[in-house]
């Protein structure tokens, strides 16, 4: 399948992907969903489409929401990068460890850095930051300040 | 059996690099293994943000000591993307060129390392004497051993001249003769053999289920390489094939890695044939216009990928990073189960993690006295041949049978 095809596709049976998919150059689709319909997209990607590797998962803070950019690709090099929010009133969004056991460490980078919540994470080690990292202190997020 | 829990690291002579490993133990036996990394963070991710596009190529060259070029390509590639520069081919090429005399360089590295850590210390001495020629070609053709600086947006900054094909052609005759008696090492040296075989198996199940990149993954028989699958720099053109193995061991880590190298010494060649001619950069913009792009490069250690996302502005709004190790690291803890205590500094050695480079010195500072002199790289040498000679140790004797012999 070729990306326009792929994107057509995804277009095709999920309508609200319509204004915001596209194929910005060979093998690199973008789209964007919003958090309730992100995992019925995702799991169509991965399970119908074939998007079998999770390069990462990127998390950006956007103003009054933080973006989360799921950089997933086929075998054959297309790249399908999957875009979506969560508000930073309520900064949470579900894991994909039950479809990607790999995001683990990527989601609690997300976690430590932006200060997210991922439900649904195992308990376990953080990372990257020290253990003794003081509490509320993400650096990733615009506002956050060097203290020294 | 009583179970004893045990915290290695996180500086730890067995590895050169800060990781903190946790490792129940029943007996000799391994139960369980957890890594807390995160002790070599530096916040590079937050500090790109802070600087300039121009700024953050020689940041992002400064991730890994050992595959800067891999980062710095990766990160030039995503915003030469969003400001939709056309880069010339001859930078392309040698862009490739360097990234592939890298791969050699951090393999044959690796093959010292997992030869130290099964004490077999004679095979590190032979490879890492053999790098210094991949090094030499590095330095020469960039000005630096490691962190090259080659890279800018929109292309190369230094060209690559007819002396330097002369000497890389030798250097390549050289490495592969030499490569080819590793081989021969790796497939009748029956100690090696016997201590590689069977320890760190990582079914090919669990590679694709973990995530497993580059040579990691491909001696499980997971078939990907992004050189291939999802072509950058000037790899469409250039003729290779992707090498797998299937024991899923180090063994078979080893033997991927060796098989690379000889692909990388077929890639050179063509590279330096085809090399097109014509101008080595374009000029870029200083502010990069709003947009986002992703780049993935197949660094020695596997899958390096760079998100960068513009805001119009001569700073990235976001540069995020995920290097090979990151994704093999997880793999570890599945090779490590109900295997001996003993096998650990192979196994964990055997995904290649990255160990952070020290640079040589060219700043010389002479005892006693505050006057500074600058050296190029024979004047060091030669003064560092003569200091030892001072103090009774000659080597060039060594080094003459060494010569007859290779």
């Amino acid at each position: 399948m070729t990306e326009e095809a792929i994107k057509n596709d995804l277009t095709d049976k999920f309508g609200f992907l319509a204004n915001t998919a596209r194929v910005q150059r060979k093998r690199r689709i973008w789209a964007d969903v919003d958090r309730d319909n992100f995992r019925k997209v995702f799991d169509y990607a991965v399970n119908d489409l074939e998007f079998s590797i999770l390069c990462t998962v990127t998390g950006l803070d956007e103003g009054s929401r933080y973006g989360f950019v799921y950089h997933i690709a086929k075998e054959d090099g297309i790249m399908l990068n999957l875009k979506t929010w969560a508000p930073k009133e309520t900064a949470s969004i579900k894991t994909i460890t039950d479809a990607f056991p790999s995001a683990d460490i990527y989601e609690r980078e997300i976690a430590d850095l932006l200060g997210v919540k991922i439900e649904g994470l195992a308990s376990g080690r953080r990372y990257p930051l020290p253990d003794d990292w003081p509490a509320g202190e993400h650096p990733l997020r615009k506002d956050w300040k060097r203290s020294s | 059996m009583h179970k004893v829990t045990i915290p290695i690291g996180p500086q730890h002579p067995a590895l050169k690099e800060p990781e903190s490993f946790l490792v129940t133990l029943s007996g000799e036996k391994i139960m369980k293994f957890s890594a807390r990394l995160g002790y070599n963070h530096r916040g590079i991710e937050k500090a790109c943000e802070e600087r300039t596009y121009i700024q953050d190529v020689y940041l992002t060259e400064r991730i890994c000591g050992i595959c800067s070029h891999a980062h710095s390509t990766c990160f030039v590639q995503a915003v030469e993307e969003i400001a939709g520069l056309d880069v010339p081919k001859r930078a392309v090429y040698i862009r490739t060129l360097v990234a592939e005399l890298e791969r050699i360089h951090s393999h044959l590295l690796w093959l010292g390392v997992a030869g130290h850590e099964v004490g077999f210390d004679t095979l590190l001495m032979y490879t890492w004497r053999d790098r210094e020629l991949v090094m030499d070609i590095l330095a020469a053709l960039t000005g630096n051993r490691v962190n090259y600086g080659i890279n800018t947006i929109g292309g190369v900054r230094r060209d690559i001249l007819p002396e330097h094909t002369a000497q890389i052609r030798r250097a390549i005759d050289t490495l592969e003769e030499r490569t080819q008696y590793y081989i021969k090492i790796a497939s009748e040296e029956v100690t090696l053999i016997k201590r590689l075989s069977g320890v760190g198996v990582l079914s090919p199940e669990d590679a694709v289920k973990l995530g497993a990149v580059g040579p990691t993954g491909r001696a499980s028989g997971v078939d990907r390489d992004v050189r291939r699958d999802d072509p950058y720099a000037a790899y469409a053109e250039l003729d290779f094939n992707v090498i797998t193995d299937k024991h899923c061991d180090v063994y078979g880590r080893t033997v991927v890695r060796l098989g690379e190298l000889m692909e990388c010494y077929k890639m050179i060649r063509q590279i330096l044939k085809k090399m097109p001619e014509g101008p080595i950069t374009v000029k870029a913009p200083r502010r990069i216009p709003a947009g986002e792009a992703t780049s993935r490069y197949e660094a020695p250690r596997g899958e390096d990928m760079h998100y960068v996302k513009s805001n119009g502005t001569d700073k990235p709004e976001r540069v995020k990073v995920r290097a090979p190790t990151l994704a093999n690291i997880q793999t570890v803890a599945k090779m490590l189960e109900d295997r001996q205590l003993a096998d650990l500094p192979i196994v964990i050695a055997a995904i290649d993690p990255c160990f952070s480079c020290t640079d040589r010195l060219t700043v010389i500072r002479e005892a006693g006295k505050r006057s500074k002199k600058v050296m190029r790289w024979e004047e060091l040498h030669s003064y560092s041949v003569d200091w030892y000679k001072k103090r009774g140790v000659d080597f060039s004797g060594l080094n003459k049978r060494l010569e007859k012999i290779i």
